[in-house]
């Protein structure tokens, strides 16, 4: 199959542009082990509280640092994308018989790839520090982080395939993540949450992607919420991937 | 019976602007034959750009029809891309690929077998002289060389049509010839070349076939032989201080002269003979006291063509 052919064509291409720039990778994990060492002390002494989610404070914040290294892994990448097509090679390819939905799977899983070698890093750095794992738990949650990926970056390329312009996408981008951020309960446990600010962040699919990757890694696999996040999580995958692909092959016929 | 690679018919593109609906391209016939160099001259914002968008399946007309070997662009557009290649005028080169991952990829995207896309990526990185640079990203790489290989990966595939936006633009000297060289290498291969310029010498010198567009419309094809020819007898061109308008309506009425224009400066008149018309221009204009600051008499050049059909200069206009 063509797209098979050519998804991997363009993931093996972009992976080794990434990995020939490591300050990129280098880049995105710092960020997580900011949050982990001058963030994740303060949880210690709320983890206390009443409403707080049980496994203890690493245990809420690590599943909640992962889905955030997958959030931006994901919604910036179209940047990337606005600076290829600048040079031209969006549009020498389009003059090829290449897949149009290739051009953005395979560069999806190559962002898939990166954010998950920089959540694996933090898993290991948290260990000592006190996180407690599941090894199923652990591997079904990053399967769950992938599909965080693929719901996200689609949207992000087609967005820059159709503004094709950083300065418009960078506040459009920004006006989508913030509020997917805050309302997923990745900083602060949403059982803290006031009942509206809880029933609006359950219209956020990543605050079910989260709830659900908290419960692997306490190997609560019977909670309701693992189910609800993995189905919640490919449905979407399944929206967008239509959506940027309809708009992907719409923009470049 | 001509045998045709690229056949248009009433060509249009319309897009929306601020001011309203603008037509890029108006009307466009062309006709390419096989084997042969196409050149398709005109000032920056004629159009040229646009009409290669279409014929290259990235832009569809608003109307009109393209073939391209016998394919319709619109319809066909698959079909269309593999049988064609495309340099657009910006390259499509990733700076930080090496020369060799690129042609490579290029090949794996036409369907080749990796093995077959790495032999072929050294033949042309061998044929286009970029072997010791093909292992190197492509930022490292000079102008001239970055266009090159812009043109190897647009041949990977062995198309028999291959297209070039403004080849030779921001080329020094040297690289330009040398792009020369490569496109007629090419033809000689049995490549059919279409390429876009604004260099007259570029039209004249390298292209076998021409068409002139200005303002969305074809304003004169041929061979530049040919092109040339149509502008008939000699031109002179008089340099004015004074009003040029003046002296160019006062040589058109004279019996000798054909027709006489001013633009940019100079009042270019076309008259049958320039040996025996100069020194009645001169004394013509000695005589209304507008004695000429500088007289020159040449043979007609592309540009003369170009000012025949639209009034302007394509030297001024393509700066």
């Amino acid at each position: 199959m063509r797209i098979f052919h050519d998804t991997w064509l363009v993931f093996r291409r972009s992976l080794g542009l990434t990995v020939r720039q490591p300050a990129w990778l280098i880049a995105g994990v710092m960020q997580p082990f900011v949050y982990l060492l001058l963030f994740g002390p303060l949880l210690n002494s709320l983890s206390s509280m009443p409403g707080f989610p049980p496994g203890g404070a690493f245990n809420v914040f690590v599943p909640g640092l992962l889905v955030m290294t997958a959030l931006f892994g994901s919604t910036f990448v179209g940047f990337g994308f606005i600076s290829e097509m600048r040079d031209g090679v969006v549009e020498r390819m389009r003059v090829t018989p290449m897949s149009r939905t290739a051009a953005v799977l395979g560069r999806t899983l190559r962002d898939v790839v990166v954010f998950m070698v920089q959540g694996l890093i933090l898993v290991v750095v948290a260990i000592p520090l006190g996180l407690r794992i599941d090894p199923v738990g652990v591997v079904v949650a990053f399967a769950l982080l992938a599909l965080i990926g693929l719901v996200l970056g689609p949207v992000s390329y087609a967005m820059a395939l159709v503004i094709g312009s950083e300065d418009a996408l960078a506040p459009l981008t920004q006006a989508i993540a913030l509020p997917l951020l805050l309302l997923s309960g990745v900083m602060l446990p949403m059982s803290l949450a006031p009942d509206w600010l809880r029933t609006v962040a359950s219209l956020n699919p990543l605050y079910h992607a989260t709830l659900a990757i908290r419960a692997l890694f306490n190997a609560q696999f019977s909670d309701p919420d693992v189910m609800v996040g993995i189905g919640v999580m490919a449905v979407c995958a399944v929206l967008s991937s239509w959506v940027a692909s309809r708009t992907v092959n719409r923009a470049t016929a | 019976m001509r045998d045709l690679v690229l056949e248009t018919r009433d060509l249009r593109r319309t897009f929306k602007a601020k001011t309203g609906a603008v037509e890029a391209v108006a009307g466009v016939d062309l006709a390419v034959e096989t084997g042969t160099i196409f050149g398709f001259l005109g000032p920056n914002g004629a159009g040229k750009t646009t009409t290669l968008r279409i014929l290259t399946t990235l832009l569809p007309p608003s109307s009109g029809t393209a073939t391209v070997m016998g394919l319709d662009v619109g319809t066909d557009a698959p079909a269309v891309r593999r049988r064609i290649g495309y340099v657009a005028q910006s390259g499509g080169s990733d700076p930080r690929m090496s020369g060799r991952g690129e042609l490579v990829m290029q090949g794996r995207l036409f369907g080749m077998p990796g093995r077959d896309a790495h032999r072929r990526a050294t033949e042309l990185l061998e044929a286009l002289d970029l072997a010791d640079a093909g292992d190197r990203p492509v930022s490292t790489y000079s102008g001239g060389m970055r266009r090159r290989l812009d043109v190897g990966i647009g041949m990977v595939h062995r198309p028999g049509l291959l297209f070039l936006d403004e080849p030779t633009t921001g080329l020094d000297p040297q690289a330009r010839a040398r792009m020369w060289d490569e496109v007629r290498r090419l033809r000689d291969g049995g490549t059919t070349v279409f390429l876009t310029t604004h260099y007259l010498e570029e039209a004249d010198a390298l292209c076998d076939l021409l068409a002139i567009i200005d303002h969305g419309r074809i304003v004169a094809s041929g061979t530049a032989a040919e092109l040339k020819k149509a502008v008939a007898g000699d031109v002179v061109t008089i340099g004015v201080t004074g009003s040029g308008e003046l002296v160019a309506q006062l040589l058109a009425a004279q019996p000798f002269v054909r027709e006489a224009g001013f633009a940019d400066g100079v009042v270019r008149c076309y008259v049958d003979d320039g040996e025996s018309s100069l020194p009645a221009v001169l004394r013509l204009l000695d005589g209304q006291g507008l004695a000429p600051q500088s007289l020159a008499l040449h043979r007609p050049s592309l540009d003369d063509v170009f000012l025949r059909q639209t009034g302007r200069s394509l030297r001024d206009t393509a700066a």
